[in-house]
């Protein structure tokens, strides 16, 4: 597959993703970000089902749980970012599905740190 | 006129950080929209995006600042337990949560706040990155253009709910 680069492309308006060249960073970019998202809603509903978990997170024990949910997020997005543009950095990807896979990543994390999405999964 | 050093870290977080998110989300959204060919020459284009590249870092390294001044010094001592008999003004978390009326404020507004405020930096840095490393193709490729504008949009939302809450709950029960 030849990769083109950005200088090959005229300058000009296109409508579609298909002609975008390298790409890969930037669905790494994007994706990774949605998982570090989706962690910290995962950790945050977790943490509310298990008292043990909620524990386990207390980093910073003035914080408590938020500082191990937040920094195992932030850990959970560069790692993911790393391997991912590791993966794709020298190819093309698709932007449209890597969007999509970011939203539903994020729109998955927005739900798990809803307080009344989460409270559902309260310990007795 | 003084402030205590409590008030001061609130300030910070809450007004002076916020307000430069704010800032720089606006100048941001107007220069992502406008990154257009058919808007602007090539000369237009270059100088634009010097702006672009820097009010979206400077929008990432505000949300940064913003979370961790949030979450590591504001909210312990928002967090502090009350002990028994004490003024329970002097422990916000403990105050909203003895009266019914206030409890959501942290149930819902707190809760919902410390978490979703993290999205922004994460979103903002991933957008400053793709404005850094795909600057002229972002105005060539209107698709990949949306969707940068659209990771923006989505960090700043999270600011914003996590602006509003802290702002209401600092009126319901300050950190004094």
């Amino acid at each position: 597959m030849t990769t083109r680069t950005f200088s090959d492309v005229k300058v000009k308006a296109v409508d579609t993703v298909d002609a975008v060249v390298t790409t890969g960073p930037a669905a790494a970019a994007m994706v990774a970000g949605g998982i570090g998202a989706l962690m910290i809603g995962l950790l945050t509903t977790l943490a509310e089902a298990s008292e043990v978990i909620a524990n386990a997170l207390k980093f910073v024990k003035p914080v408590g749980p938020l500082s191990g949910k937040t920094i195992l997020g932030v850990v959970a997005w560069l790692i993911s970012w790393f391997l991912l543009n590791l993966a794709l950095k020298d190819r093309d990807s698709n932007l449209s599905k890597a969007f999509t896979i970011t939203l539903a990543l994020i729109i998955a994390g927005l739900l798990l740190t809803f307080p009344p999405f989460f409270e559902l999964f309260a310990a007795e | 006129m003084s402030i205590t050093s409590r008030e001061f870290w609130t300030l910070t977080h809450g007004m002076i950080l916020g307000a430069l998110f704010l800032l720089s989300f606006a100048g941001g959204l107007a220069g992502l929209y406008s990154l257009r060919p058919e808007l602007v020459t090539p000369t237009g284009l270059k100088e634009r995006l010097v702006r672009l590249r820097l009010g979206t870092s400077v929008m990432a390294i505000v949300a940064w600042l913003t979370v961790f001044t949030g979450t590591y010094i504001v909210y312990p001592w928002y967090r502090t337990p009350a002990p028994q008999g004490a003024d329970l003004s002097l422990f916000p978390k403990s105050l909203l949560i003895a009266n019914p009326n206030t409890a959501g404020w942290h149930s819902f507004g707190m809760e919902w706040k410390e978490h979703i405020a993290w999205f922004a930096p994460i979103l903002a840095t991933v957008v400053a990155y793709l404005v850094w490393k795909y600057g002229p193709e972002l105005a060539r490729n209107n698709q990949f253009r949306k969707m940068v504008i659209a990771l923006f949009i989505i960090a700043f939302a999270s600011a914003a709910i996590a602006g509003l809450f802290g702002a209401l709950i600092t009126k319901a029960a300050p950190v004094l």
